[in-house]
């Protein structure tokens, strides 16, 4: 087992305008991307308990041709609402870096 | 036309790029400049306010390279979303530039200047008439939402530009607009198909950030043909990959294969990428799907409020095992101490007290994983948002002074909790602002929301002796 950040060469968030979020988790060779898509565990319905969301509210695409595996979700908080603690979106990844690769 | 060329400066107007690579662009003879002057990601407050993300200073200095060299050439140059919000406030400061900057180097041209900023009886109109619909997610919008509203800008396609070319002008400046519709109004307008222009936009309108490793915000350069376009950075450091053309549209979109402009869906399910050297790469098979309604993407900001902010740090861990229940009992202790001192004057809906715990979870909040604090000391951000900023300061230093002498069991005596690091403990934030608005506009057709005005910079008969020599 391998932790998904030592697999990715890029694990990131960031607003897709003010009410969506957007994580990219990009691979800098076939083999690790191949493995990580095969493996199964990252899946939508990873990304939705990660985030405490339905299934049905992620939008999941695996992106063969850029190496990458992509999920975007309604922002928790709207962008620069009172509670919203991330103006960019750019720190939510974190819990996906500790997913395990097997 | 066989082939149309592209010189996107940098992916922000006042962001900066390399005027060497500007100038290496320029030499491959670009048949007009774009750039991108705005985004909703510096937050609501720069919509709301009137105040741009970029420094006056550093846009001039972009700006200048920018207009200098598009007029040297005698090519259009194309800047969206002014100002960084695109709304009348913003273009008029962006436009001023323009004008200080034509009067410092004795330029003439024909501007022109497109509003996006929108009345409210025409959005009240549009409403009424069922032609203001949610995407998703959506705050609830309604008339009451449009008065409250500072400001609500519509976001361009890629008409207005050709309008404003048609009608001669040498630079264009618009309020709030697509990115991607500043790039492919001219491809589009000569006959590219629009699938190539559109996709080519997307990588140009962030400058060089579709490149393997950008170290500095820099210039890109596209070349558009019948059925592909291949993308370069001028700088033969920086190196494009089929890879990172890809990745490019996964970044800030929702979907990485369909994005979506007012008059139709660029779907990208099908594009091809290959390499042409090892620093320029072939984009194909990009699809451009007519929508059946011109839409136009709302973006507001209201005003919630004033702000005043306390930071403060905790270091005792006997404080630190409890921060949970002490922060609740702050919280209690605070609204308890503003009733007494406003009484009936304030209700608890008219303030709002944050509390965030860094250290614990002040990135995620809720969604944290991580419950246990490994921390041997937490930093507390405490706000305060009132109707004015005199409240709003009053009750900050209700926050201050409640905080300091919070006791917990563990200790007898008076504690003083909150290690303050600013004298005065409160820094005031003025305004603060949300987004009100995620919909769109379903109108007659694709100019009526934006308003365009010519203005002759220097004089005409200098514009002529200019093409003459």
């Amino acid at each position: 087992m391998t932790m998904l950040a030592n697999l990715a060469r890029l694990i990131r968030s960031k607003n897709a305008g003010p009410f969506e979020l957007t994580f990219d988790i990009m691979f800098d060779d076939a083999a690790k991307y191949r493995r990580v898509k095969e493996s199964g565990v990252l899946t939508r319905e990873r990304i939705a308990a990660c985030y405490g969301l339905e299934p049905s509210q992620v939008k999941f695409f695996l992106c063969d041709n850029a190496l990458a595996v992509k999920a975007s979700i309604p922002r928790p908080c709207f962008q620069g609402d009172l509670r919203d603690a991330d103006g960019h979106g750019g720190q939510q990844y974190a819990p996906l870096m500790d997913i395990e690769v097997p | 036309m066989e082939e149309m060329r592209i010189l996107s400066p940098t992916g922000v107007c006042g962001s900066g790029f390399l005027e060497e690579s500007f100038e290496k662009a320029l030499a491959k003879k670009p048949h007009f400049i774009g750039c991108d002057g705005g985004s909703t990601d510096p937050g609501p407050s720069h919509l709301g306010s009137g105040q741009p993300a970029f420094p006056r200073e550093a846009t001039k200095r972009d700006l200048r390279i920018m207009l200098l060299g598009a007029r040297r050439i005698d090519v259009p140059l194309l800047i969206g979303s002014a100002g960084t919000a695109g709304g009348d406030v913003h273009l008029d400061w962006f436009c001023d530039i323009v004008h200080e900057i034509a009067a410092e180097e004795g330029l003439s041209f024909k501007l022109a200047k497109i509003h996006a900023e929108q009345k409210h009886d025409y959005l009240k109109k549009r409403l009424r008439e069922g032609r203001i619909k949610p995407l998703q997610p959506a705050p609830e919008f309604n008339e009451g939402v449009i008065d409250r509203a500072s400001c609500i800008v519509g976001m361009m396609g890629a008409e207005p530009y050709m309008r404003a070319l048609e009608a001669g002008a040498d630079v264009i400046v618009a309020g709030r607009s697509s990115d991607t519709a500043i790039f492919a109004s001219i491809p589009v307008m000569r006959g590219f198909p629009e699938g190539v222009a559109w996709h080519m936009g997307k990588i140009l309108e962030c400058g060089a950030a579709a490149v393997v490793s950008r170290k500095t915000p820099d210039c890109m350069f596209a070349w558009v043909r019948k059925d592909h376009f291949v993308v370069e950075a001028p700088d033969e450091r920086l190196r494009c990959t089929p890879q990172s053309i890809a990745s490019h549209s996964l970044y800030e979109n929702a979907d990485p294969y369909k994005l979506v402009e007012c008059s139709g869906t660029l779907d990208l399910t099908d594009s091809r990428y290959e390499a042409v050297s090892d620093r320029a790469v072939k984009v194909s098979g990009s699809a451009f799907i007519h929508a059946p309604r011109y839409t136009v993407k709302l973006e507001g900001a209201e005003k919630v409020g004033y702000q005043s902010v306390i930071i403060g740090s905790v270091r005792d861990p006997f404080i630190i095992r409890q921060i949970d229940n002490w922060v609740e009992q702050l919280e209690g202790r605070i609204h308890a101490r503003v009733k007494q001192i406003y009484g009936e004057r304030m209700s608890p809906e008219q303030y709002f007290i944050n509390i965030r715990i860094y250290g614990k979870n002040g990135t995620m909040g809720p969604l944290e994983p991580v419950k246990e604090i490994r921390s041997h000391e937490l930093c507390l951000v405490i706000e305060a948002t009132a109707p004015t900023q005199d409240i709003a300061s009053s009750i900050a230093g209700v926050v201050r002074h409640q905080a300091l002498h919070l006791p917990i069991p563990e200790w007898s005596g008076l504690i003083t909790a909150l290690a303050c690091p600013y004298n005065p403990a409160h820094l005031d934030r003025g305004a603060v602002y949300r987004f009100n608005v995620n919909h769109v506009v379903e109108p007659d057709d694709p100019y009526e929301m934006f308003p365009t005005e010519y203005v002759q910079i220097g004089t005409a008969s200098k514009q002529r002796q200019r093409a003459a020599a």
